[in-house]
């Protein structure tokens, strides 16, 4: 930590008791699945991550280690660097003009900025899901079909049509789709186009999914299938989410880290994170005395 | 001089009355109370009050002064020279009205006629100054009246955004009479013409032959096809230049240029679009004729320097920066979110853009499309240049042709007599043009209103 951070935890630094706390176990206690009790092997695992967009730097040093099957989340206030980092994952900063990434990013041991990593390959195995659903002007079944289609995953038609349905059952859609997988996926409400985006990156069989607040432009009632949803993936997906809500990251993920002004301030088992946390910022953020 | 002095007046009047409306709000505001409108309402208001009978009084003398300048010289005239009628009457009138302009005639002036021309000079002058003093009465008594309704709850805001809105209205209503007048100008004329060749000669007709009208009598054949058949064939090889071009150069300076190179090559694209078609129309004839003529000569193909073939690659060329730039709004409209959505399912670039972003754009591109169409039907420059002129059913685009706009030209450049087929056939033509790009217009503009629906 350097003095510009001292600085910023002194402004924020709270001088009696933390209050509030009580209030969000209790939300969490009540809707959240017994945490993984087992250490997972890591999937991603991010080694001094700088970002720069053009001359202003980004992201600072950022290293962190993601756990296989397990949901983690990215919390802190707005502009902290949290989407930035997410989107180093799939190397999504390149279609930004001007950006760099330096540091590490491995995926199973291996560099994905290096020269050899195919960028197209290494988008079909980490997924992503976006803050606004963006389903293409197709219809339900050329949405989900896309990716497999240009990934060439389905030999005959009949093998397409199952990759359709399984996906969409995986993403909990099938039933409320299934009469009508040819009309526009732009027609369905705001809920079911995202999961339909869930659907759509499901396709093409990634090992670790991206969450880019998907849940930013939905109603509480389609967050909360959302919310389900995430946690039925983390079986057999590898799964980041950047959140701006701090039920949200309480609720889904088994492992929360916390980012502020391009640093990552504090990483660690969701359950500590939020009821006692080793740096003051972070309780601070939690408890909503900033961001 | 006279329209000057009128124009002063009424500035005068304008600015007298808002100064009077002004200070006359201020002076019956309650005191510690407020005003409904604000002063500056209330002096508009009065101004309008105030111009408005002037400019009718005004608009009423232009109007009806000719008329009334003509029955007073009638009144002047000696009965013998008023039964004269017909073009000596007119010729008396017009002799009399440059006597009192003071414009002078050729050769000596009859008693009469100078007589007449004196009185007509002090008619005017008298005229003059009684519409001026009735133009400044009715504005002073509409000012007046419009002062005397001032009071702190009066809605002057309300009335003069009323007047603004009539203001508007009238001047989008210019347009829209213009385009009525031009149609009924079109029509009537082109109704005059079928009244020499029926509807079905002209639109079916395969031959036209008009001969000219110097030539003798015989009224020609005026079949629309063969020109049809030009004027379609070449905008469809224009179509073919600049759809393709036009809509990579979008391309790529939406998704693959860097933002310097993009500034760079964008204002070049569109300086296309700012060159004269005449420039076009000789480059055709000088530089891209020869030249195709001799690459049909190479591979043994027989291509005649003014062709079709000529006339429509030069125009797909003009027509390229049309399309190029919009298309790029259309393609740039297409939400980002799309794009990263595709790439983020591990698509190739090229593939984003075939197989999501040019089908999300492809009904403002289509709109595009036939916005080009309904240009390339309508020039004319490049045609009546370089597509030789040869009004006959040709399947060879190697061959000159004509089109319906370079006939209309043909038609009506040189001695023209409007009351013969020879000339009226030209509306026919311009007709047939204006209901042609009507039509694809207003698909067009239909299929683009849809398109942006899509996104919002």
């Amino acid at each position: 930590m350097n003095n510009e951070h001292a600085e910023v935890m002194e402004m924020h630094m709270p001088t009696e008791k933390i209050v509030g706390q009580t209030d969000l176990y209790s939300i969490k206690s009540s809707t959240v699945r017994t945490p993984d009790a087992m250490p997972r092997p890591i999937r991603v695992k991010a080694r001094e991550v700088n970002v720069f967009y053009g001359s202003k730097q980004a992201l600072f040093d950022v290293s962190i280690d993601v756990p296989e099957r397990a949901v983690t989340a990215f919390i802190g206030p707005s502009g902290c660097g949290k989407s930035t980092f997410l989107r180093c994952f799939n190397r999504m900063n390149d279609t930004i003009e001007g950006s760099k990434v330096t540091g590490r990013i491995e995926l199973d041991g291996a560099d994905i900025y290096d020269g050899s990593i195919d960028v197209v390959e290494l988008r079909a195995r980490i997924g992503m899901v976006f803050q606004k659903p963006n389903p293409f002007p197709k219809s339900i079944y050329e949405n989900v079909a896309y990716g497999p289609r240009i990934h060439g995953l389905a030999s005959a038609k009949g093998d397409l049509d199952r990759i359709v349905e399984t996906s969409l059952q995986k993403a909990g859609l099938w039933n409320e789709v299934k009469d009508r997988l040819h009309e526009p996926g732009t027609g369905l409400s705001g809920g079911q186009q995202q999961r339909l985006c869930i659907a759509r990156a499901i396709a093409v069989s990634p090992e670790v999914i991206l969450m880019d607040e998907p849940c930013s432009a939905l109603d509480p009632i389609a967050t909360a299938k959302v919310e389900e949803l995430i946690d039925e993936l983390r079986e057999n997906y590898t799964i980041v989410i950047v959140t701006h809500s701090m039920q949200q990251a309480a609720r889904v993920s088994q492992r929360t880290a916390m980012f502020h002004l391009g640093y990552l301030v504090e990483e660690g088992p969701t359950d500590k994170m939020f009821t006692n946390p080793e740096e003051k910022r972070t309780q601070d953020y939690i408890t909503g005395r900033f961001g | 001089m006279n329209s000057l002095i009128v124009a002063t007046l009424l500035l005068i009047l304008i600015g007298f009355a808002y100064q009077v409306g002004w200070s006359r709000s201020r002076q019956v505001a309650p005191a510690g109370g407020r005003l409904h409108s604000r002063p500056n309402y209330h002096g508009a208001r009065v101004a309008i009050w105030a111009l408005v009978p002037a400019l009718l009084i005004l608009g009423l003398w232009a109007f009806f002064s000719d008329a009334a300048s003509r029955a007073f010289v009638m009144a002047q005239l000696p009965s013998d020279v008023r039964a004269m009628g017909g073009s000596e009457l007119a010729q008396a009138l017009s002799r009399i009205e440059q006597i009192a302009t003071g414009f002078g005639v050729v050769g000596e002036p009859a008693p009469y006629e100078s007589a007449a021309g004196q009185a007509l000079r002090e008619f005017r002058n008298l005229a003059f100054a009684l519409v001026v003093a009735a133009a400044a009465g009715t504005g002073a008594l509409g000012l007046y009246l419009a002062r005397r309704r001032i009071a702190p709850r009066l809605r002057a805001r309300d009335e003069v955004e009323r007047v603004v809105r009539y203001l508007l209205i009238a001047c989008s209503v210019v347009a829209i009479l213009t385009t009525i007048g031009i149609v009924a100008s079109l029509l009537t004329e082109a109704l005059r013409f079928f009244t020499f060749v029926s509807p079905i000669d002209f639109f079916f007709g395969t031959v036209w032959n008009p001969r000219f009208s110097t030539v003798g009598a015989g009224t020609g054949e005026y079949g629309l096809l063969p020109l049809l058949w030009g004027t379609v064939m070449i905008a469809s090889i224009a179509m073919l230049v600049s759809l393709p071009i036009g809509l990579m150069t979008a391309v790529y300076l939406t998704q693959y240029a860097r933002p310097n190179i993009r500034n760079a090559v964008k204002p070049v694209v569109e300086v296309l679009a700012g060159i004269p078609t005449i420039v076009y129309g000789f480059f055709a004839l000088v530089t891209v004729g020869p030249f195709l003529a001799g690459i049909g000569d190479l591979v043994g193909l027989d291509i005649r320097a003014t062709s079709a073939l000529t006339a429509g690659i030069v125009m797909g060329i003009m027509i390229i920066p049309f399309i190029s730039s919009l298309s790029d709004d259309i393609i740039r409209q297409v939400p980002r979110a799309m794009r990263d959505g595709s790439l983020g399912l591990g698509a190739t670039q090229s593939e984003t853009i075939r197989r999501v972003i040019l089908p999300a754009a492809l009904p403002g591109i289509v709109g595009a499309f036939l916005l080009a169409v309904s240009r390339a039907i309508g020039e004319t420059m490049i045609v009546v240049l370089a597509a030789g002129n040869s009004p006959y059913l040709r399947l060879n685009p190697g061959e000159p042709v004509s089109t319906v706009t370079v006939t209309i030209v043909n038609q009506l450049t040189g001695d023209t007599d409007f009351a013969s087929p020879q000339s009226l056939v030209a509306f026919a033509l311009g007709l047939t043009l204006f209901l042609m790009t009507l039509i694809l217009n207003v698909v067009a503009l239909f299929i683009v209103r849809r398109y942006r629906e899509q996104y919002e």
